[in-house]
């Protein structure tokens, strides 16, 4: 029987991993890209392309790869023997920011099933920066920094995500966070992460079937359980402060409203108060509302309750607002993926952290309510991941 | 003292243990149990008698105890109430006694297709005696059934409010009160005293738009025959409520199934089916219902589906919507599953294949055959009257010994004493029952045996 | 010594009869069995029988049900029965927390006795106190092995036994006046998940604890979810990861502190028989399950017994009726009017309590401490066998020993090569192994939960690590075979499994759904 060929995208990041080795915390931005090469800095993203398309070695003749010219992909495409389409160039050893947008937009009109891209934190903003939510993609980790849920844990496991797909199996996606640190800052020794959007990434529904285990609910069906009772539980009067995620825009779902994607918003009487506030407009709202709760959800692989993402939610706010009326939603998965580490905060001030810390429940279904730890990110150093 | 070696325990032997305490590094197996702190340990071996450890002699010390039994192998019974004595063929025992079932447990189709397949057939079989597309792997019992029906129906429906016919057994009014009484509420239904079916004018003043289910049994306690299912469920459906019934399933090779009479929810006992009294050890419940999702996602219990494999006509097996489930979900599944009686699923099976349609038929005239020349037999004795004479009965019936001048507690310790066992003592359990009992008839009583308790009855009662 | 040898397991191939459905056997007419049927002296006897049964109720047609001749019901069955890997058959050790052990054949002959089999439940008390008089025993043992001071052995699992002593919770707060108040319960997400869904079930809200470093909550977690809202814990210790949290007591007296209950969900006491009690570490109620701990066979599924045990305080809520001796009889006494009434029908599966109280008498307390030590010895032989595999951890306190059982974590070899699991478990069962990965949610990453028990030899766990080894080394050198798995099981890897099972359009329950919907698939010759 004859299929027709899958069609991968393939973006390697050549410049990504580069800082790494040489201690620069990071390859963002060409001069410090110039300075890693100068400390002797070897690019390494394309073997990890290589390692993660070995797994799609038997199925070479079901695949057809898009890709750009040498570095960026054809070069670890071709050196494995598989046929592959190129749709651009670049410059070699000059690769830049643009290069990735551009690439991946290319490969969003030519309809691929997937784009597979080497490289980091930064990396995966550039590739959402040019195709949203719109594509599915998969970070092969190749990168400084991989914050961002974006990535397969090791190139190995992306390639064989991208083989299921190419053998026909149906896979499921989820909505995963783009996160990036502030290089700038990260390098002056201070972590500032940002939330910049949303991935949609593949992932295998493993359909886990014994008598005694089964495979996890869906994603989106915890999320909407967890919105259904939070909004069962919402008092009148009260204003609820919502920050970002995708838990938290179930909630505003559940109430037929429209969550700003990456900001704070305000709910009243199950409508919608403020959009995006900053910390001035929260305040305010505050003094009007005698009665105010916060609903957060942590930020990504890193367990962030506060601090990132959400700078926002400030500690005045906090304080005003008190530990009691801080209400924590997570998906179960979110929280195991945790791997057993805290939640952190790290709001800037080490009172108000230390007001945060201790055990907090966090709502992880309809009425399923779990008892976890929440610690200061600085009493977490040495223990981070 | 000289080490025992146990046969049941391969590494209790010197060798072993010193072997693989040596690999571990360890002196001592205490060092092994170091987690458990030393105020938690018991300080003194456990109270327990001496061991007998042959097994011969284990064997005669058990046998002895049981010994002290009289079975109904040994003694002409009468009783039923919930647990029956059915015929049950050879190959039913030889299957479930089978080692590769008895010790098989929880594997996927790949370990245990066979398990997998024998049970999705009981499903399948129990489907077509129902009329009904839905069948779960059985509950513990028809007590649990019939609880978790109520329950699923209030779920279905959004309400709250059961009425249940009171022509059932109190043990069981217990339990569904125990399960279910602090979530769902009760309406309990009168029985026409004459006929003791289910008071029509009762079930009308109770009904509303509050109404989740009406629940009711056919035959019921009184192997009384509910004639009027279809206008009983008419009447829920009506106000938007389901109709449960329970029915046991030796009946429905000659009474409808319930599905035929508007029930929505069927459940019940599969003990008939092949399964020995055990002293009550025998049972396992079913509950089915039509193939609508509404209904499916809402089943506690294990529901096997059959799955293609890569290889055409091969048939493989999963479990069906398992994320409605207490092993998905914790707290939010629906009540919870685990081990419950899969193994007398797997008899029941043996058992309706070899009866095919033709037998299950055969074994419902043979009963109800039997009974009525029972109720006829027993009625003509001076003092004894059959309560609701113009009902039909399937293999039960009440006896009114209240003009006999005797109490049935007497005249049982009096049947007793010629090796009978008279039937289960209903006096004060139900309304207007002074001095009555429920008397249990079968295929495997003769025209010898009923004459028996007739002629013993005649001679207690004079 | 002998080695372990892998060759057996190398060339095993389980039965494959391919065995067509039951409806796809036989022909009109066939039969596998006669009935009895009217007696010929009653049917001289009665006219018009028939119309005694109301016309509205007498079915119409015959139903559908397969028509065989015994030869093929028999063979059939024969055939399914060898299409299984159960105790009997394999050394079960990867069913951890529910402890699958040797059941001895001379139990299932004390259980098939026509003493007990062929025994009516109302019968009068003089005609069962032999059965009384094994389950007045059976009782005593259990309060004995528990500490506990009173049992029940009415429920027919461990799960309803858990749902039993919620009942007895809830009717103890309510006896004090504060069962509206009290409606939350504590557990821990390695406990069985029956330990949150009875409990839910019964109404209550469940306050879940999520293990640290250690592999167990911390105390201050415990305190963080206590309140005058608890009505209870439950928890099982060791849990599912074989860790035996050493502050129980501590935990427990924080509960007890706040008001509310302790029960012990005993499913996981292979390992401590005669050795640490629910009494010592001041427990209010537990349960045993008797189809784990005490050998009675999982019988593909049930029937199966579990015995609520409790203390004096809650003695008076126990499921009706009890098992009383007053010095020459023994009797079941109704007269209980604090009781939570009835959690199933009659007194429970009495097979077990004959197969239970044989095992018991066979070991005595000697031996069932010799049971938990072989147990504990296994288990932490077949760790130090199987951590020896690259790619495989046993997450929480490295180098520490467990209890009766270890939930490994394959993550690493999963990611690095890129399979699944399920795949790995899949290529188990052409190695005769099946193994539980872990209830949900799987908070240990690819998880493997192995419980050997003492029923299996040091060559039965020697083989045992090395076929998991084996397949490591597969997983990494040849990921096809692992992936296309299983290959020499009764049947081929399911497709579709996802939309067949969950999709109400495909889905099909039994073989007449099966049929509606797939009438083009149905039949194995059309």
């Amino acid at each position: 029987m004859s299929r027709a060929r899958v069609r991968l995208g393939l973006i390697v990041n050549p410049m990504a991993g580069l800082g790494g080795r040489v201690g620069l915390k990071g390859s963002d931005g060409e001069s410090i890209q110039q300075r890693a090469i100068a400390l002797g800095a070897q690019p390494r993203a394309g073997e990890r392309a290589r390692e993660a398309l070995t797994a799609l070695l038997p199925l070479k003749d079901d695949i057809e790869i898009v890709t750009y010219a040498g570095e960026m992909g054809a070069e670890a495409a071709e050196s494995l023997g598989f046929r592959a389409q190129v749709i651009g160039r670049i410059e070699a050893g000059r690769s830049r920011a643009q290069d990735t947008r551009r690439a991946a937009q290319s490969m969003k009109e030519m309809n691929v099933a997937l784009i597979l891209f080497a490289g980091g934190d930064g990396t995966a903003r550039d590739v959402y920066d040019a195709v949203g939510s719109d594509v599915a993609v998969l970070g092969i980790p190749a990168g400084v920094k991989i914050h961002s849920p974006v990535y397969a844990v090791h190139p190995r496991a992306a390639g064989e995500l991208a083989a299921r797909l190419a053998r026909g199996e149906r896979l499921a996606f989820r909505e995963a966070e783009v996160i990036d640190l502030d290089e700038e800052a990260y390098r002056s020794g201070k972590v500032s992460t940002r939330l910049y959007g949303y991935l949609k990434v593949p992932f295998v529904r493993q359909f886990v079937q014994s008598a005694k285990s089964a495979s996890p609910a869906s994603e989106q069906e915890a999320a909407r359980e967890i919105a259904a009772f939070v909004v069962g539980q919402m008092q009148p009067g009260v204003a609820y402060i919502v920050g970002p995620g995708t838990t938290t825009r179930a909630i505003a779902a559940c109430l037929g409203l429209e969550k700003t994607l990456l900001g704070v918003d305000v709910f009243l009487d199950k409508a919608l108060l403020a959009r995006d506030v900053n910390e001035r407009q929260m305040l305010d709202v505050l003094a009007q509302y005698p009665e105010r709760k916060i609903i957060v959800t942590p930020i990504g692989g890193q367990g962030y309750l506060f601090g990132r993402g959400n700078q926002q939610i400030s500690p005045p706010i906090l304080r005003a607002v008190g530990r009691e009326n801080i209400l924590v939603v997570s998906t179960l998965n979110k929280i195991i993926a945790l791997r057993g580490q805290p939640l952190l905060v790290d709001t800037g001030e080490a009172e108000t952290d230390h007001l945060l810390q201790g055990y907090m429940q966090v709502i992880t279904g309809y009425d399923q309510r779990l008892i976890y730890r929440v610690m200061a990110a600085d009493s977490q150093a040495g223990q981070a991941l | 003292m000289e080490e025992l070696t146990y046969p049941y325990i391969p590494n209790s032997t010197p060798l072993a243990k010193r072997t693989m305490l040596a690999e571990l590094g360890v002196d001592d197996i205490e060092a092994l149990f170091s987690a458990i702190p030393s105020e938690l340990r018991l300080k003194r071996d456990l109270n327990l008698p001496e061991p007998i450890l042959s097994e011969f002699q284990l064997e005669r010390h058990v046998n002895q105890i049981l010994g002290k039994n009289i079975s109904t192998q040994e003694a002409l019974s009468f009783l039923g109430s919930g647990c029956y004595q059915h015929f049950v063929p050879a190959v039913c025992d030889e299957i479930n006694h089978r080692n590769e079932f008895l010790t098989a447990y929880s594997g996927r189709a790949y370990e245990d297709h066979g398990r997998y397949q024998a049970l999705f057939e009981y499903a399948s079989m129990m489907g077509d005696l129902l009329d009904m597309d839905v069948v779960n792997l059985p509950t513990y019992d028809a007590f649990q059934a019939a609880a978790t029906s109520m329950r699923m129906a209030a779920n279905i429906t959004g309400r709250k409010e059961i009425l249940v016919s009171r022509a059932i057994h109190p043990d069981k009014v217990s339990k569904i009160l125990d399960y279910n009484g602090h979530i769902l509420e009760f309406i309990f239904i009168d029985f026409d005293p004459q006929t003791g079916e289910v008071d029509l004018r009762a079930l009308q003043q109770a009904l509303s738009s509050r109404t989740a289910a009406v629940y009711f049994e056919n035959p019921n306690f009184f192997g009384v025959i509910e004639s009027q299912g279809a206008r009983i469920s008419e009447l829920v459906h009506q106000c938007g409520g389901l109709s449960i019934v329970s029915a046991d399933p030796i009946s429905l090779g000659i009474l409808k199934p319930p599905a035929a009479y508007g029930a929505d929810i069927a459940c019940g006992d599969i003990q008939s089916l092949g399964i020995h009294m055990q002293f009550g050890g025998g049972h396992a419940g079913y509950i089915a219902t039509r193939d609508d999702p509404t209904y499916l996602l809402e089943f506690p219990n294990r529901i096997y589906g059959l799955v293609p494999t890569k290889v055409p006509g091969e048939y493989g097996f999963g479990e069906v919507a398992f994320e409605r489930t207490s092993f998905m979900a914790r707290e939010n599944g629906k009540e919870w599953v685990g081990t419950m009686a899969n193994l007398w699923a797997i008899t029941a099976g043996v058992y309706l294949a070899l009866m095919g349609p033709q037998g299950m038929a055969e074994v419902g005239q043979t009963i109800t055959a039997h009974v009525q020349y029972a109720m006829q037999a027993l009625s003509k004795i001076a003092g004894v009257a059959l309560q609701f004479p113009a009902s039909g009965h399937f293999r039960e019936f009440v006896l009114d010994f209240s003009r006999s001048g005797k109490s049935v507690a007497e005249i049982n310790r009096a049947l007793l004493a010629k090796n009978i066992f008279g039937g289960y003592d209903l006096s004060g359990k139900f309304p207007g029952f002074t001095n009555h009992a429920a008397y249990c008839v079968t295929e495997v009583h003769t025209k010898a045996d009923i004459d028996r308790l007739a002629q013993a009855l005649t001679e207690v009662l004079v | 010594m002998k080695r372990a040898s892998l060759s057996p397991r190398r060339q095993y191939h389980q039965a494959r009869w391919n065995e067509p459905i039951l409806y796809e056997l036989g022909s009109p007419g066939e039969r596998g069995i006669l009935p009895p049927g009217i007696d010929a002296a009653i049917e001289a006897e009665i006219q018009g029988w028939e119309q005694r049964i109301p016309a509205s109720m007498r079915r119409e047609s015959l139903p559908n049900l397969p028509e065989i001749s015994q030869v093929e019901i028999l063979r059939h069955y024969l055939r399914l029965s060898q299409e299984n890997l159960g105790a009997g058959l394999i050394a079960d050790m990867g069913m951890a927390t529910s402890t699958v052990k040797y059941n001895p054949p001379v139990n299932e002959k004390l259980a098939g006795s026509p003493k007990l089999t062929a025994l009516h439940p109302l019968q009068p008390e003089e005609t069962i106190q032999g059965i009384l008089e094994i389950m007045y025993k059976l009782g005593q043992f259990l309060a004995e092995i528990s500490g506990m001071d009173k049992v029940s052995l009415q429920p027919r699992a461990g799960s309803q036994a858990i749902y039993a002593n919620i009942a007895m919770i809830r009717a103890y707060h309510a006896s004090r006046g504060e069962g509206q108040q009290r409606d939350e319960i504590i557990t821990t997400i390695f406990s069985h998940p029956s330990d949150a869904a009875a409990p839910s079930t019964a109404g209550y809200k469940i306050i879940t604890l999520y293990p640290e470093e250690k592999g167990y909550p911390s105390l201050q977690a415990l305190e963080a979810a206590v309140s005058e809202r608890t009505a209870g814990m439950f928890l099982t210790n060791p849990d599912d990861t074989g860790i035996f949290n050493p502050r129980i007591r501590d935990f427990v007296e924080v509960v007890h502190a706040a008001g509310g209950l302790c029960a012990y969900d005993q499913a996981n006491a292979n390992g401590l028989l005669g050795i640490a009690r629910a009494r010592e570490a001041g427990f209010d109620l537990c349960h045993f399950n008797l189809h784990k701990t005490f050998s009675t066979p999982h019988a593909s599924g049930g029937p199966a017994t579990g015995v609520s045990c409790v203390t004096q305080a809650l003695a008076p809520f126990l499921p009706a009726p009890t098992v009383e001796f007053d010095g020459e009889r023994y009797y079941l006494d109704y007269d209980r009017p604090e009781s939570i009434g009835k959690i199933g029908q009659f007194y429970g599966v009495a097979a077990n309590f004959v197969r239970a109280y044989a095992w018991i008498m066979m070991h005595g307390a000697a031996g069932l401490r010799e049971v938990s030590q072989a147990a504990v010895l296994n288990n932490n032989y077949l760790m130090k066998k199987i951590l020896e595999i690259p790619g495989v951890t046993a997450p929480y306190e490295p180098g520490q020993p467990r209890i009766e059982q270890v939930r490994y974590s394959w993550q690493k070899l999963i990611q690095e090569t890129g399979l699944a699991i399920t795949d790995i478990a899949n290529r188990a069962a052409d190695y005769r192994m099946h193994f539980f990965l872990s209830h949900h949610p799987f908070v240990v990453p690819d998880p493997a939960t192995l419980e050997p028990t003492e029923s299996y030899s040091k060559r039965d766990l020697d083989e045992y690590a090395a076929a998991w080894a084996s397949i490591a080394d597969e997983a990494r050198h040849q990921p096809d075979l692992v992936r296309d798995a299983p290959h020499r099981a009764p049947i081929h890897q399911m497709r579709d499994q996802e939309a067949w099972l969950t999709d109400p359009d495909k889905w099909a329950p039994t073989w007449r759904a099966y049929r509606r919907k797939h009438s083009q698939a149905a039949g194995r010759d059309s």
